[in-house]
């Protein structure tokens, strides 16, 4: 299955994955529009910094024995079967937090309900309705990449930089 | 074909466009693809580099509300911005304005091979105005006084710029009652860069008004200057019939492209081409003479005052090259895509630039001096017909379509026009509102942008204006797109105007819409207007005019700072895509809502030609109830 994969050299740290992924996620699907709704949609993406000012941009890697679906509580995270993807009933999440707790990547985030009377969890589901994800679509150099496993160890073997460094599942 | 009938709704360009695609040579449509989806801190205006503390961008989708690191707010960030995009257009207007003064200047003294007054009454017009005493004086030597004055509304330090004064009283008092005349044209944008360093003006108010200063600059200065000095030099415009579009281009002669601003340099190049040393030579090489054709402002400049042809507007520079045709294309400033020399290379078209302000790098370069201007365009003519011989004939692909139109329309000759020769007055057209056979005037301007389908804009709003009967007055690229779409011919009137606007334009023999100059020209459609406030029954102030302003496929900085200003003499200023100002709740407010009470104008943003007409007709109707008006003749 297609994951997104970080090419750590290319990213310049413009945060255009988490204006994309937050446009994506809101309600008008408009930036314009997005910018001012109630609650304001939140990004699955983030872009975190690393040693000398690096950056890279990280969200749910969609782990193969996944430690937020073991703490759910309310049985609203599981993963399917077909795509392996890592998937969140919105409407069963009873905001516990403890998925937030045990993701050791700390990718999943908190939104407010479009009623503002709660908080749930909320996470990456690698825009299924899109063929590529918006964070894909919207980086501008090419660090992120949407492609199979294999694809990209091939293009890191290729490549000579060792600060290629593959950000997937495990 | 279909993607090439997305992007432009002339026939004309989407033919070239499929030859461009043929050709693997990529236009400003690809380059946009290539970039999307755009940055969108930038689109929202909330990015500041003004200092190396940063970039900082802030996050418009925090809960927690997020400052600089200087701690700027997302308003402060947004108005310092948007007001260096107002200093950015009042620059290049006001700086083309000062070399028109500069030529002037040379003409006076008698130290040009080109230049002279060719509109005396104009310029004593303006030496009353300064001041400058006419009796018993030679035309130079006033012409010489009147250039040390305009310079100084350039370099004036304090107190107030002249040509400001021009604005009818009340405005000139809200003005000043606001603090926002501007004081000299360089001090104010030396200003707005000053106040948007880090650490200094950081209420979002201030900022903005002081860029509705550094616009004011610009329209009711640099821009006014520029055109005013333009008619004397170069002689005030008369309507005159022309082509448009790329099939002006010939076969069989030297094609000439002048393409960018400036007159200084065009309107020599116009005597050079006719020159008969010109186009004996022209002939000895095989042409049958020398064709030449202008392309955005600089083109309006030479056909409001030659007839000389258009070739196109500003998002088909590249398509003229395109055509395999183009022997020489002259480029001075502004608006010149440096993607140009790329698609040169591609054919033997010479690219030359005549701006020390403009180079490019492997682009043939012949300095414009205004003392030899004769010799230079007699030069850049010879390089072109010297290429001529250099064409490969199967590599020519000339559209055979081209539009007859009528420009040269200007605050002046409406008088004539309307009133008649013999009674000159801005009578008949302050009646014609009054009595509603017209609703209002409508000022439809502004460039060419590939995020909006080509001409798309300009057109339907100007054919939705005019069907509700409002006369539109037209600059720059919005007047090229309807020169092509023939909406600049009397005739257009009985196609697409209402029946009002039918009877006036029938009556007077001119189209429903007036091309009236290149975009420093704007300044023409202020003085037209106060002009309808001096004839008066139609309110004391500006904005008590049925009257509204469009950019409807804006791109320039220019553009900014020319809705500034309207907004600022108090004209509501409608927009094709929005200002880089959204990501500030409370400069989006001012700009769109509470300007309307602070200087009488507002923005709005709307992306549909049609819809944004109709705003325009709102806001006109709205007007025509507050002055009490007699409701539209023919409903």
């Amino acid at each position: 299955m297609k994951r997104v994969f970080v090419n750590l050299d290319k990213c310049l740290g413009c945060n255009g994955c988490m204006i994309a992924c937050a446009v994506e996620q809101s309600s008008a699907g408009d930036l314009f529009k997005a910018i001012s709704e109630m609650p304001l949609p939140v990004s699955r993406i983030e872009v975190k910094t690393v040693d000398e000012g690096g950056s890279f941009p990280l969200q749910c890697r969609h782990c193969e024995e996944p430690y937020c679906i073991d703490a759910c509580i309310a049985g609203a995270i599981r993963k399917d079967p077909e795509t392996g993807l890592v998937l969140s009933d919105e409407e069963k999440c009873v905001g516990c937090w403890m998925c937030v707790m045990t993701c050791p990547f700390g990718v999943i985030r908190v939104s407010l309900l479009p009623d503002k009377k709660g908080k749930i969890a909320v996470k990456c589901d690698l825009c299924q309705d899109r063929k590529i994800p918006a964070c894909v679509e919207a980086c501008h150099t090419g660090a992120l990449l949407f492609c199979e496993v294999e694809q990209f160890i091939s293009l890191v073997s290729k490549s000579k930089g060792d600060r290629d460094v593959l950000l997937n599942s495990r | 074909m279909d993607k090439t009938k997305e992007r432009s709704i002339d026939k004309t360009t989407q033919d070239m466009l499929q030859r461009a695609k043929e050709l693997n040579i990529p236009t400003a449509w690809d380059r946009l693809e290539s970039m999307l989806p755009q940055c969108g801190f930038g689109k929202l205006g909330i990015c500041c580099r003004n200092c190396e503390m940063g970039p900082c961008k802030i996050n418009p989708f925090s809960e927690k509300e997020q400052t600089g690191i200087c701690g700027a707010s997302v308003d402060t960030i947004v108005a310092r911005n948007f007001i260096r995009m107002i200093a950015g257009g009042a620059a290049a207007h006001s700086d083309h304005g000062r070399d028109i003064i500069h030529a002037f200047m040379l003409a006076a003294k008698g130290k040009t091979d080109a230049y002279g007054i060719k509109d005396e009454t104009k310029l004593k017009v303006l030496a009353r105005e300064y001041n400058v005493k006419i009796d018993g004086r030679e035309i130079n030597e006033i012409a010489e006084e009147l250039s040390e004055k305009f310079f100084l509304e350039f370099g004036r330090q304090h107190g107030e710029m002249k040509v400001p004064q021009r604005a009818p009283e009340k405005r000139l008092k809200l003005w000043r009652e606001l603090g926002i005349v501007p004081r000299g044209v360089d001090r104010e944008i030396v200003e707005t860069m000053h106040r948007t360093v880090m650490g200094v003006d950081n209420d979002y108010k201030n900022i903005l008004m002081h860029g509705f200063r550094t616009a004011l600059a610009d329209g009711w200065g640099g821009s006014m200057i520029a055109t005013d000095l333009s008619d004397v030099l170069f002689k005030s415009p008369e309507p005159i019939t022309a082509k448009s579009n790329l099939g002006v281009l010939s076969p069989d002669e030297v094609n000439i492209v002048v393409h960018g601003h400036e007159p200084t340099l065009s309107d020599v190049v116009v005597d050079a081409v006719r020159s008969p040393e010109m186009i004996e030579l022209a002939k000895k090489k095989g042409a049958k003479g020398i064709n030449l054709v202008g392309m955005c402002c600089t083109s309006s400049e030479i056909l409001m005052r030659h007839g000389i042809p258009v070739a196109g507007n500003f998002l088909q520079q590249e398509l003229a090259i395109l055509t395999g045709a183009v022997d020489l294309m002259m480029v001075d400033v502004q608006c010149i895509m440096p993607a140009l020399s790329g698609v040169a290379s591609a054919f033997h078209t010479k690219l030359v630039t005549t701006s020390p302000k403009n180079k490019a790098p492997g682009v043939t370069h012949v300095e414009f001096k205004a003392e030899k201007a004769y010799d230079i365009a007699k030069g850049i003519v010879k390089m072109a017909i010297e290429n001529f011989p250099n064409r490969n004939g199967n590599g020519i692909h000339i559209p055979d379509k081209s539009e007859d139109l009528v420009a040269g329309f200007t605050a002046e000759n409406i008088y004539n026009f309307l009133g008649g020769a013999y009674r000159a007055t801005y009578r008949p057209l302050n009646d014609a509102i009054i009595q509603g056979r017209i609703r209002g005037l409508a000022g439809v301007v502004g460039c060419n942008n590939p995020k909006i389908k080509h001409n798309y804009g300009h057109i339907e709003m100007a054919k939705e204006l005019i069907k509700n009967d409002v006369l539109v007055v037209v600059t720059g690229c919005s007047a090229i797109a309807d020169s092509e779409a023939g909406l600049l011919q009397p005739e257009a009137a009985v196609k697409y105007a209402g029946k009002g606007l039918r009877e006036i334009c029938e009556a007077v023999g001119i189209p429903p819409i007036l091309h009236v100059g290149s975009c420093v020209d704007n300044s023409r459609i202020l003085i037209a207007l106060t002009n309808v406030i001096r004839e008066g029954g139609l309110g004391e102030d500006l904005s008590d005019l049925p009257v509204a302003g469009a950019a409807p496929e804006w791109m320039s900085e220019k553009a900014v700072s020319i809705a500034s200003y309207f907004i600022a003499s108090g004209v509501l200023t409608v927009l094709g895509s929005p200002f880089q100002i959204l990501g500030s709740r409370k400069v989006t407010d001012f700009l769109c809502s509470e300007a309307e009470d602070i200087v009488g104008g507002k923005f709005v943003f709307e992306g549909d030609p049609v819809k944004a007409a109709r705003i325009m007709i709102d806001h006109i109707d709205k007007k025509r109830k507050a002055l009490k008006l007699k409701p539209l003749m023919y409903r």
